[in-house]
C-alpha cells in the first residue's frame, strides 16, 4: 500500500468550500497517526482560494486542471483522480461527504478497487489501525467498520470534522497540471440555484417549522429567524408532503441528516423518522404547545408554549441582542 | 427496452432500533420490513418509461438478499414490474458485493436502463447504483428528481446542496431516484392477484469479497432530558441567554 493520503478537496464556482477544508484537516491529522504522507488535489478550472490550504496543514496541492471542468463531470473528475491516485500509489482518499463527494466517492472505488466507508462522524487510527464509525439508520444506530482492500476511500460529514485554520502556516506548494480532452461522458450542464439560499445539509443553525406552523403563509416566521441567525429553513415533512415546503428542506430519514450546532424545532412533534435526521445536533430548541410531544426528549432546551406567541418574541430578542 | 429495478428490503423507518446479539447488526425481533422507500420512486420510473415507450420493454426488479426479499419484489411486481430475480445470499454483503451480484446479473439480462433508489434507509450508504454503473461501465447519474429520455439521450436534474444540476449522458445508464422524481402508484387489488402469478426467478448471487468490514454496532449515547423553560414568550429571555452562554451557539 502506498504511503499517501489524498484529500479530495471540492470546489463551486471557482471556490473551495468550507467542507474542502475539513478533509485537508482530516487527511493531515490522520497522515501524522499514520506515519503518512498528506496532500490534496483538486479538480476544476480556476481556482481562487487554492493557498488557503496551508492553514490546514498541507502544503502540497496539485490542481488537476481544464476548462472543461469548470462544472462537475463525474466521468472527467473520475478519470483525473483516479489516474492521479494511482500514479501516486494513494493508500488513503478522503472526501467531504457531499453531493459531489457521494458521487466521485464510489465511481473511484471501483476504479481503485477500494472500499468505501461513506458519512464517517469519526475516524481512529492512533492506535495505528484504522477505523471508522459511521451512522446508521438515519443515526438510529453507530457501526465500527475497517476497511479490507488496500486502497481506502473515506467521506466525512460535513460539519462534523471541525477545521480550524492556523495563522502561521506559510504558502501552499501548487502543481498545476493541465488535464487535455476530459472524459465528459457524463456532464452538468447547468446549475440551477435555489434563490440565494443557503441548504439544511450546510447550515450550522437550522431554524425548521412543522405543522404547528398551521400554514405556508406563516413560514415567514420561521424565515425570518433563520435569516437573523444566519442559518437555513427546514421543514418535517409532514409540511413538505402538503406542499407548503421544497421537499430540499425536509429533515429526517426520508430528507436530509443533518448535525448543526443549532436546531431549532417549531411545531414539530417529533416523530421518530424525524429524529433520525437530526438527533445527532449539538443544541436542539424545541417550541411546540404540546408538552408531552416527543422531541421535548431530545432538546436540549424547549418552550412548551404557542409558535405564535413564542416565534415573533424570540425574533425580537435576537434583534435586540444583536444590535448590542 | 429491458429496464432493471434494484430493491432493497430494509426495516420499516417507525422501527426502533435495537443492537443484536452478534453485536453487529440490529436484532430483527419484531422488526416490520418495507420496500426502501426510494426503490418505490424507482420501480414508479422504470413503469412510466416502459409506458412511455409503448413497445414489448420490460421491466426486471433484482434484490440481493434472503427469501424475505421476495416480499419485497412482490410489492415492485404489484406494482406492475414484469418479473423478479432474487440473488440469493443470507449473509450480509457490503455495498461492493451487492453491487457484484446486481450487475452481474444486470449483464447477464441483457438490462440497458437500470433504476435504484439514491440510498438505502438501512445502511445509508448511498452509493449502489454508481457502483452498479461503474461495474458496467454504464453512465451514472444520482440522485436524480427529473428525468428525460429521448433516445439514446438521457437529461437529468439532480438534486445538489444549494440547488439542482442538470445532468446529459446516453444509454446504457443507472439513474438513483430521489423523492420528487414521481408519485409512486399504489399497487391496485388487481396488481396485487397479479403479482401471484409472475415469476419470481431464484439463484445465488455472484460470489463478491466485501471491501469493508463491520466490527461492531452500538446505540449512539442517549440524550440527557432537556429543560422546559416555560409556557409562553415570557421564556424568551431566558432561552436566549442559555443559547449565548451555556450553549455558546448564538
Ligand atoms: C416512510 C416514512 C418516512 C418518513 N420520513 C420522514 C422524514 O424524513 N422527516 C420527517 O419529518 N418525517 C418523516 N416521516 C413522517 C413522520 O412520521 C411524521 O408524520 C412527521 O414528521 C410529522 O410532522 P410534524 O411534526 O410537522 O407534524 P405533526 O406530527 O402533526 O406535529 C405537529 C406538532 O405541532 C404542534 N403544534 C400545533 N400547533 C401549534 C402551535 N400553535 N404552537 C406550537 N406547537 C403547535 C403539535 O403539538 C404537534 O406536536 C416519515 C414517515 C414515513 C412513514
Ligand atoms: N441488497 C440489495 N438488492 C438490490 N438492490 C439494492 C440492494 N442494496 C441496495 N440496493 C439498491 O441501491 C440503492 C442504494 O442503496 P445504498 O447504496 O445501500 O444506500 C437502493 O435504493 C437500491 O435501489
Amino acid at each position: 500500500m502506498g504511503n499517501k493520503i489524498l484529500a479530495v478537496l471540492e470546489q463551486r464556482e471557482g471556490k473551495l468550500k468550507r467542507s474542502a477544508f475539513e478533509a485537508v484537516s482530516t487527511a493531515s491529522k490522520l497522515a501524522k497517526d499514520l506515519s503518512m504522507e498528506a496532500e490534496a488535489v483538486v479538480v476544476g478550472s480556476e481556482v481562487s482560494n487554492i493557498n488557503d490550504i496551508a492553514k490546514y496543514g498541507i502544503s502540497k496541492v496539485v490542481h488537476l486542471k481544464s476548462a472543461d471542468f469548470e462544472n462537475y463531470s463525474s466521468t472527467g473528475y473520475r478519470d483525473a483522480v483516479a489516474d492521479y491516485a494511482q500514479e501516486v500509489d494513494a493508500g488513503y482518499i478522503i472526501l467531504a461527504n457531499t453531493a459531489l463527494g457521494k458521487d466521485l466517492a464510489p465511481r473511484l472505488g471501483v476504479k481503485l478497487n477500494a472500499g468505501c466507508i461513506m458519512d464517517c462522524i469519526n475516524i481512529d487510527a492512533s492506535s495505528g489501525e484504522f477505523v471508522a464509525t459511521r451512522p446508521v439508520y438515519a443515526g438510529k444506530a453507530l457501526i465500527d467498520v475497517k476497511p479490507k482492500s488496500a486502497k481506502k476511500i473515506i467521506t466525512i460529514r460535513p460539519n462534523v470534522f471541525k477545521a480550524a485554520p492556523s495563522e502561521e502556516a506559510g504558502e501552499a506548494n501548487v502543481e498545476v497540471r493541465e488535464i487535455t480532452s476530459p472524459n465528459l461522458q457524463t456532464r452538468v450542464v447547468e446549475f440551477k440555484k435555489s434563490e440565494g439560499k443557503l441548504d439544511v445539509a450546510e447550515a450550522d443553525i437550522i431554524v425548521s417549522g412543522g405543522r404547528g406552523m398551521k400554514g405556508p403563509e406563516n413560514f415567514h416566521l420561521i424565515e425570518e429567524l433563520a435569516d437573523l441567525l444566519g442559518g437555513a429553513v427546514g421543514a418535517s415533512r409532514a409540511v413538505v408532503d402538503a406542499g407548503w415546503r421544497p421537499h430540499s428542506e425536509q429533515v429526517g430519514q426520508t430528507g436530509k441528516t443533518v448535525s448543526p450546532s443549532l436546531y431549532i424545532a417549531c411545531g414539530i412533534s417529533g416523530a421518530i423518522q424525524h429524529l433520525a435526521g437530526m438527533s445527532s445536533s449539538k443544541y436542539i430548541v424545541a417550541i411546540n404547545k404540546d408538552k408531552e410531544a416527543p422531541i421535548f426528549n431530545v432538546a436540549d432546551y424547549g418552550i412548551a408554549g404557542d409558535v405564535f406567541d413564542v416565534l415573533p418574541a424570540l425574533i425580537e430578542e435576537i434583534k435586540k441582542v444583536k444590535a448590542g | 427496452m429491458k429496464i432493471a429495478v434494484c430493491v432493497s428490503h430494509v426495516p420499516d423507518t417507525a422501527t426502533k432500533v435495537k443492537v443484536g446479539s452478534d453485536g453487529k447488526s440490529i436484532d430483527p425481533t419484531g422488526v416490520t420490513y418495507i420496500i426502501n422507500p426510494y426503490d418505490e420512486f424507482a420501480v414508479e420510473e422504470a413503469l412510466k418509461t416502459k409506458e412511455k415507450l409503448g413497445d414489448d420493454s420490460e421491466v426486471v426488479v433484482i434484490s440481493v438478499g434472503g427469501d424475505s426479499s421476495k416480499e419485497t419484489i412482490r410489492k415492485a411486481l404489484a406494482m406492475g414490474a414484469d418479473r423478479g430475480v432474487l440473488l440469493k445470499d443470507d449473509n450480509p454483503r457490503d455495498s461492493f458485493a451487492v453491487a457484484k451480484a446486481l450487475s452481474e446479473e444486470i449483464k447477464a439480462q441483457g438490462c440497458e436502463l437500470v433504476f435504484c433508489g439514491k440510498q438505502s434507509v438501512d445502511y445509508d450508504n448511498t452509493i449502489t447504483g454508481q457502483l452498479v454503473a461503474e461495474m458496467l461501465g454504464y453512465s451514472c447519474i444520482p440522485v436524480v428528481v427529473e428525468l428525460t429520455i429521448d433516445g439514446n439521450k438521457i437529461r437529468a436534474e439532480r438534486e445538489i446542496e444549494g440547488g439542482r444540476e442538470v445532468v446529459e449522458t446516453e444509454l446504457p445508464a443507472v439513474i438513483t431516484a430521489q423523492k420528487g422524481l414521481n408519485e409512486p402508484r399504489y399497487a391496485s387489488l388487481k396488481g396485487i392477484m397479479a403479482a401471484k402469478k409472475k415469476t419470481i426467478e431464484e439463484k445465488p448471487a455472484a460470489e463478491a469479497e466485501s471491501l469493508t468490514e463491520v466490527l461492531s454496532m452500538k446505540l449512539p449515547p442517549p440524550k440527557q432530558p432537556g429543560r422546559i423553560l416555560g409556557t409562553d414568550s415570557s421564556a424568551v429571555p431566558e432561552l436566549v441567554r442559555l443559547l449565548r452562554e451555556e450553549a455558546k451557539v448564538l
